[in-house]
């Protein structure tokens, strides 16, 4: 394995805002209600993942009490900053000290700018769950425009995300974090499109086959084209179903995992014919990842029965021959 | 005291009368099965002042009944008489983390009198909480349980009743499993159920079948080999996945609908079909009156081949079918 596609990660953040949390969840099947019983992570835990085959992740979770964190800043400063790919710093929505975690923000920028300045940052203001719905938007945006400010001089552009266990959008952040990662992502794109084109679906995802992150999506790549192309008024189309469908399937899903792993079984394929036309096509797309095709009945068909049943293999047909074109994306790096 | 008086139950016997000392659980219990609510959620009720009545449409019209427990029945401005000879089944819920030798002296009051007005009642204890008990010590409360009762109840002379005892928590499944033994003894069809789901398992390599309420999860039938529970839990959770999903993407149907691209969509009836990597299959389908009947299909041999596992889903499909038109035929005169 090369050298450059070992990723490193920095998951840092003030004692107890729920650090280690976000990486049981993701990357250990936790449920939401098992993290309580997760104590505090005494300096730092390195864990290794694996994802997509080739890529893998070393995301150092980093405890944050105090002593911990004075000794990352000066000691450690160098084996802790060097070779950073992305720092995830977690705030604490509810936290009482706001100019003390902003303090410890700026000194990890300060030190990243000097050892990895092409780092990528991502803020997560998490435990939102624990703000009014109607406040929720308004305290991240004040929050964002105060911390962009503050990284202003250096350099760094933020990306943030409201973030909860208790709900999908902790998925949502994590999907676009490590997308940010994948090298050959738009390989990935132009190959779904291209599938779409002869499968005529609704909808196209790609998933992580481990945690069940959106890798990439046939509606999320129309709205960059469509975004590049007129800068505004693009939404229609998005607005018609659910924007968090993604992450609401992924934690779907995974619940699923979950609960057949009572069986010691792991699934190979779903198919669901919906109540209203739909249908739902997840399978295994290569080692690594897991693809779901929505299907719309377009026509309504007079014989409808024995033609839906030779629909559904053909798709599941389409959906085999995919598979080596998109093996061959990933055998690539 | 005219305002506490407890609406007329109808004539059917499937009500379920719901009673137990203050804050044993019961109001968590209904809140759970009947409206899916958080286990953890139920600790903010409120203590129930009044009889509530859930009235809940599934194989049968079911309704449940649950009464305050601060209350006492033998006052004589309550018409108990009425109620007790109105249901089908008296479900007592005793609290296992707390002193229970209270609600033993009540229950086997109740029963006495619940069984001189109504001899057919069917009596059900739920040893409630166990969650909080130790495994050894959750078999020793049952037998406890159970030899005070009975006790009691020889005391009373009343040797003939026979009472069921099921180990509860909201916190896992077992207190749908046990609602389900509950409200199945009250479906004067089941065996007939029975025996059809057993002709289904019989000649589709089925290895387990149930079929679901989809809104409680109880299920109201299931073919007769021994209920596990883990098959169970997957059943279950199989249908909120199903369910979950599909309406993702409803929303969208519904502006269609709006603008009239389709119209009638209810002879589409939703159907899932999973297959594990053990090679066995996860089935499910809506059936009549919101219920979905959900199969575990083993895998039959080894050199299974896809098209192989595509056949013998076709001809489980058909069976599938067969089953839901017997079950169309005997419903519908009732009707």
């Amino acid at each position: 394995m090369s050298q450059s596609s070992r990723k490193k990660l920095l998951l840092m953040g003030r004692s107890g805002s729920g650090k280690s949390s976000m990486r049981s969840i993701i990357f250990s099947n936790y449920s939401a209600f098992d993290t309580r019983r997760l104590g505090a992570t005494v300096d730092v835990e390195l864990s290794h993942l694996r994802f997509l085959g080739n890529m893998s992740l070393t995301l150092w979770d980093c405890g944050g009490q105090d002593v911990f964190m004075e000794n990352y800043f000066t000691n450690q400063k160098d084996h802790i900053f060097k070779m950073v790919q992305v720092l995830i710093h977690v705030f604490d929505v509810e936290s009482k000290s706001i100019n003390k975690d902003i303090e410890i923000f700026v000194k990890s920028l300060t030190n990243l700018q000097k050892y990895s300045p092409d780092a990528k940052i991502f803020v997560l203001l998490h435990k939102m769950d624990l703000v009014q719905i109607d406040k929720r938007q308004e305290l991240f945006t004040i929050m964002m425009d105060k911390l962009q400010k503050i990284s202003n001089p250096y350099h760094f552009k933020l990306i943030g995300f409201p973030t909860s266990i208790w709900d999908e959008s902790l998925y949502k952040a994590w999907s676009q974090i490590v997308c940010s990662l994948i090298p050959n992502i738009n390989l990935f794109n132009n190959n779904i499109i291209k599938f779409n084109s002869i499968l005529d679906a609704e909808e196209i995802i790609l998933f992580e086959k481990t945690t069940f992150l959106v890798i990439s999506s046939t509606t999320s790549i129309k709205q960059q084209q469509q975004h590049k192309l007129t800068n505004g008024s693009q939404k229609e189309e998005s607005e018609e179903l659910d924007p968090k469908r993604f992450e609401k399937i992924s934690n779907i899903i995974k619940t699923y995992k979950q609960s057949i792993s009572k069986l010691r079984t792991n699934f190979n394929n779903l198919i669901i014919r919906g109540s209203n036309g739909t249908t739902f096509y997840l399978d295994i797309l290569t080692e690594n990842m897991f693809i779901m095709v929505v299907l719309k009945k377009k026509d309504e068909v007079l014989d409808g029965f024995p033609v839906e049943q030779n629909e559904e293999s053909l798709v599941l047909d389409n959906i085999k021959a995919a598979r080596k074109w998109f093996e061959k994306i990933e055998n690539s790096k | 005291m005219e305002a506490t008086i407890v609406p007329p139950p109808k004539d059917t016997n499937a009500t379920i009368l719901l009673m137990g000392l203050r804050r044993s659980g019961k109001s968590s219990i209904c809140k759970v099965v009947f409206h899916n609510m958080q286990p953890l959620d139920t600790l903010y009720l409120e203590s129930t002042s009044k009889p509530t009545n859930e009235q809940f449409s599934s194989l049968i019209d079911l309704s449940v009944m649950e009464l305050p427990g601060q209350l006492n029945y033998f006052e004589p401005n309550y018409d108990s008489e009425r109620l007790f000879s109105s249901v089908g089944a008296l479900v007592y819920v005793i609290d296992s983390q707390d002193e229970y030798l209270n609600a033993l002296t009540n229950l086997s009051m109740i029963i006495d009198f619940a069984y001189r007005v109504n001899p057919k009642i069917n009596i059900e204890v739920l040893i409630h909480k166990v969650d909080g008990l130790s495994e050894d010590y959750r078999m020793d409360a049952q037998q406890d349980i159970m030899q005070r009762t009975g006790d009691e109840l020889l005391d009373l002379g009343l040797e003939g009743v026979s009472v069921s005892f099921y180990l509860t928590s909201i916190f896992d499944h077992s207190v749908y499993e046990a609602f389900s033994r509950i409200v199945q003894r009250l479906i004067p069809e089941l065996p007939s159920l029975e025996h059809m789901l057993d002709n289904l398992v019989q000649h589709s390599s089925i290895d387990k079948v149930f079929l679901f309420d989809v809104n409680s999860k109880i299920y109201v039938a299931t073919d007769s080999s021994p209920v596990d529970i883990q098959t169970y839990e997957v059943c279950a959770e199989f249908i909120d996945i199903t369910i979950d999903l599909d309406d993702l993407y409803i929303e969208n149907d519904q502006n269609n609908n709006k603008s009239g691209v389709k119209g009638a969509d209810g002879n589409k009836e939703l159907r899932s079909v999973s297959h594990l990597s053990s090679g066995s299959t996860l089935y499910l389908k809506q059936m009549i009156r919101g219920l979905a009947l959900v199969a575990l299909i083993r895998n039959e041999g080894f050199n299974d081949t896809a098209a192989d596992s595509e056949k013998s889903l076709t001809i489980i499909e058909y069976n599938v079918d067969l089953f839901k038109q017997a079950l169309i035929k005997m419903w519908t005169p009732k009707r």
